[in-house]
């Protein structure tokens, strides 16, 4: 059963159109990743999805219901994190903390009191004295504290170290295990490669890619190293071979995944001493996408 | 030595002008335009001997005592204008540079550090002391350049009875007060260890001298040595021109500086003296609802308004009893006050004075309704909507909020004006009157309230555009006494409607009427807010 989902979701402000058709199918127990470079319209999706932003055009629900319309009724069992946490000022990292957890309208203080010692957070200090990383904890533990269905996680780890990143890893493996479900907004494409069971690429508004990771691999290129016997005359002449590089008698390129097969049996014929073959990572997918466009995307700061 | 304290002070300096310049261009423009327009009518506000030996007579009671400083031989101020032009203007006018000394100081030395720019200016080669010391330059310059041109403007206004030198002495008087409010901040900054830590602070000595001047003047002189402020009412500028007090504080000021500067050798970047101290745990029961919430944000400013307020309606009803002697004698009062046999002139008195204070009193209620817009700005607003709060509960909560302010507020006034005129007048006003003509205005301050709830919820960028209709309230009744508007200019403020009570009957259907319109303004900007994008 979908948990969150778009149809054809549309925002324009004004002439600009910063969602293009946009749709998203997030499931029970599955965590969605989001990736995009800055200004693609993550932010404007998560916007619209915590009904915030009203969509021009199609549809976006979230446990069945309308995102705009039943924003509150949907809060209550949602927990969101922005990238860039704004606090109070003149309130306490504790006051912050219980109040969103208030607001929520669900209260596990157990639960708090766990997550305030794993992330090492010092409730007691005024907002205006936290670190980036620190208030971004304050919405961390906020959220995992609260007996939420869906989290939606608009790069929650910015700013947070390489300790508190895997104290969030296991978070979210938590949620997981206990059938939530998550969507991950990131720029950290080893973070949604190590939690994501889909991934949906977006690029000036408009989702490019989506599926599981092996089926998007799939959909792009091997990386492959490897020593013959004879040397190969031609290979950048090869159809689906890209990017060749030699390294002391060792060819390195990348090849389409459907022209796997004809590649291996050109190799063969010059006898090989080394194969060496690795799946693309989510950075190769990634680059692959937007270098691949040609030009930058710089979409406005929405 | 200098190396390793002092350098790149100089271009600090610049970049320190550049960052300040609108602020300190604003501040001593405003200050000196003021005192200068001022004094400029005084002359023809005190035509006659008469005239200015009533204002020493008005002067002379322990109210205006404490809040103007001590009086002079009654001689003084007959024969000179200056003094009392000094009298009425020179200590509010020395808070005022004392209140922007205490901010620019803020601004250049803690908040530059909380913000990490000093940070980043310290990694350059530049001198351990030469942020502090660019920072307290720029604010004796600026202080100088207002002496200078206080100074100078006031000695070439001409007036006779304002010479060279007590022109200069005035401007002096002002300069060398800010000087020792900037010391005082950036001690402060130094002790501190955030920035809106070391600006309360600061304010809190400017209170304080206020004070201790105050009680000092009433009943104790040496009290009032203590102050600075004390000596800065203690020059006889314009009669006797008294030229230690300014020596005082310049000897003052250079010490306090000298000791900032050495706490600053001696502490880390970023920390203070006194440590902030740690905060609460756990959200209170009240705070965890939205109307907690928008009072903890805009609480402290609203008690700062009512003390405020409650101080003014205090400080007039104070007035109260010397009031029919006053008036009578001051021709620019009567352009205002119309020649009305019903009425005695107090009464009339109270009429304007409701309407002025009603004014007063809805800007922090306008304040209250405009925070939710700020907070949005500053991408806070996200953190309540992304959770199960409803908009309309958010809004609701900053509107009852000023609601509530424009009552109180309004109630003190009463009570302020009621309570001081009680101790001084021979025939006490009535209560239920004074309370009436305040409570009056209610209506008509929640049609502005209303105007800020739909510009929020309909014109989001142009919120900004409720305080022009303010000064327009404020335009129509200050001057149409004077320069006679068009009627329908008249009609557009809102206030015109009010019945002036004493000297009006009560109109309860004009009540209604505003009150129904100030609801229904309200109802569209909920469904406005209910229905657009939020920015953050």
């Amino acid at each position: 059963m979908a948990i969150l989902e778009t149809t054809n979701l549309t925002k324009k402000f004004g002439k600009f159109t910063a969602l293009n058709g946009v749709n998203i199918e997030v499931n029970k127990g599955e965590v969605y990743g989001f990736i995009g470079p800055n200004g693609a319209g993550k932010s404007t999706t998560i916007r619209v999805l915590l009904g915030m932003l009203k969509a021009t055009e199609g549809e976006a629900t979230i446990f069945g219901k309308d995102v705009w319309a039943d924003a509150v009724a949907i809060h209550k069992r949602i927990a969101y994190v922005p990238g860039d946490v704004n606090l109070w000022p003149n309130l306490t990292g504790g006051e912050v903390i219980d109040l969103f957890m208030k607001m929520n309208g669900n209260v596990n203080e157990q639960r708090r009191d766990e997550l305030i010692e794993k992330f090492n957070f010092d409730p007691t200090k005024k907002c205006r004295t936290y670190s980036k990383g620190n208030r971004q904890k304050v919405a961390l533990i906020a959220a995992f504290a609260s007996e939420s269905d869906l989290y939606i996680l608009d790069e929650p780890t910015s700013g947070l170290d390489p300790l508190m990143e895997s104290v969030f890893q296991e978070c979210v493996m938590d949620a997981k295990r206990e059938g939530k479900s998550v969507l991950l907004s990131s720029h950290i494409l080893s973070e949604v490669e190590k939690l994501c069971d889909k991934v949906a690429i977006i690029r000036q508004g408009e989702i490019i890619e989506t599926g599981t990771l092996s089926e998007l691999r799939h959909l792009t290129r091997t990386n492959l190293t490897v020593k013959t016997k004879e040397p190969m005359p031609d290979l950048n002449e090869i159809k689906g071979i890209h990017n060749v590089e030699e390294n002391d008698g060792e060819l390195k390129f990348q090849v389409d995944t459907e022209e796997l097969d004809e590649v291996i049996r050109y190799i063969s014929q010059f006898g090989i001493l080394k194969l060496e073959s690795a799946p693309p990572t989510l950075e190769d997918l990634f680059m692959r996408h937007y270098q691949g466009a040609g030009h930058a995307d710089s979409g406005g700061a929405l | 030595m200098y190396e390793r304290y002092f350098k790149g002070t100089g271009t600090l300096i610049k970049l320190l002008l550049r960052q300040q310049r609108f602020k300190i261009f604003a501040w001593l423009g405003g200050l000196v335009i003021v005192t200068l327009a001022v004094a400029s009518a005084y002359p023809s506000i005190y035509k006659d001997e008469q005239s200015k030996q009533a204002f020493a007579l008005t002067m002379d009671n322990p109210a205006m005592v404490a809040m103007l400083g001590p009086l002079h031989e009654i001689e003084n101020y007959i024969h000179s204008i200056g003094a009392v032009f000094a009298h009425e203007m020179l200590l509010f006018t020395a808070v005022a540079v004392g209140i922007m000394s205490i901010l620019l100081a803020g601004r250049s030395t803690r908040a530059d550090e909380e913000e990490g720019l000093t940070e980043m200016i310290h990694a350059l080669s530049v001198g351990r002391l030469s942020y502090l010391s660019a920072a307290m330059i720029v604010l004796f310059l600026t202080n100088v350049l207002l002496a200078v041109l206080t100074g100078f403007g006031l000695a070439v206004l001409g007036i006779e009875e304002m010479g060279l030198e007590g022109s200069l002495l005035y401007g002096v008087i002002l300069g060398s007060t800010g000087f020792v409010f900037s010391s005082f901040t950036v001690l402060f900054a130094q002790v501190a260890e955030t920035s809106r830590g070391a600006t309360m602070l600061s304010f809190a000595v400017l209170i304080l001298a206020y004070l201790v001047r105050a009680i000092g003047d009433v009943s104790n002189e040496t009290l009032s040595l203590i102050s600075p402020l004390g000596w800065t009412v203690r020059t006889e500028v314009f009669v006797e021109n008294d030229w230690w007090p300014i020596l005082l504080k310049i000897a003052a000021a250079i010490i306090i500086t000298i000791l900032a500067f050495y706490l600053n050798t001696i502490r880390d970047l970023g920390s203070g003296f006194i440590a902030s101290k740690g905060g609460k745990k756990h959200a209170s029961a009240f705070l965890k609802t939205p109307f907690g919430l928008s009072w903890r944000l805009g609480g402290t400013n609203i008690i700062a308004w009512a003390i405020g307020v409650f101080a003014l309606g205090a400080s007039f009803g104070a007035i109260l009893g010397d009031l029919e002697t006053y008036y009578a004698e001051m021709d620019v009062m009567q352009a205002f006050i119309a020649e009305d046999a019903g009425s005695s002139m107090t009464e009339q008195f109270i009429g304007l004075l409701m309407a002025i204070m009603a004014l007063i009193s809805v800007i922090p209620a306008v304040m209250t309704v405009l925070k939710l817009k700020g907070e949005e700005n500053r991408n806070r607003t996200e953190n309540l909507y992304s959770r199960a709060v409803s908009r309309g509960k958010v809004l609701g909560s900053y509107y009852i909020l000023a609601v509530i302010v424009t009552i109180v507020m309004q109630a003190l006034v009463a009570i302020g004006l009621w309570s001081a005129g009680l101790a001084v007048m021979d025939e006490a006003l009535e209560f239920g009157t004074i309370f009436t003509s305040a409570l009056v205005y209610l209506p008509a301050m929640w049609v502005v309230v209303g105007i800020a709830v739909l510009l929020v919820g309909t014109l989001p960028k142009a919120t900004g555009f409720v305080w022009f209709y303010v000064v327009y309230l404020f335009i129509v009744l200050y001057l149409n006494g004077i320069l006679e508007f068009p009627q329908w200019m008249v009609s557009l403020s809102v206030f015109e409607h009010v019945p002036t009570i004493p000297t009006e009957e009560m109109d309860w259907a004009t009540m209604i009427i505003l009150t129904v319109i100030a609801m229904i303004i309200a109802v569209i900007g909920f469904i406005g807010y209910n229905k657009r994008d939020l920015e953050g």
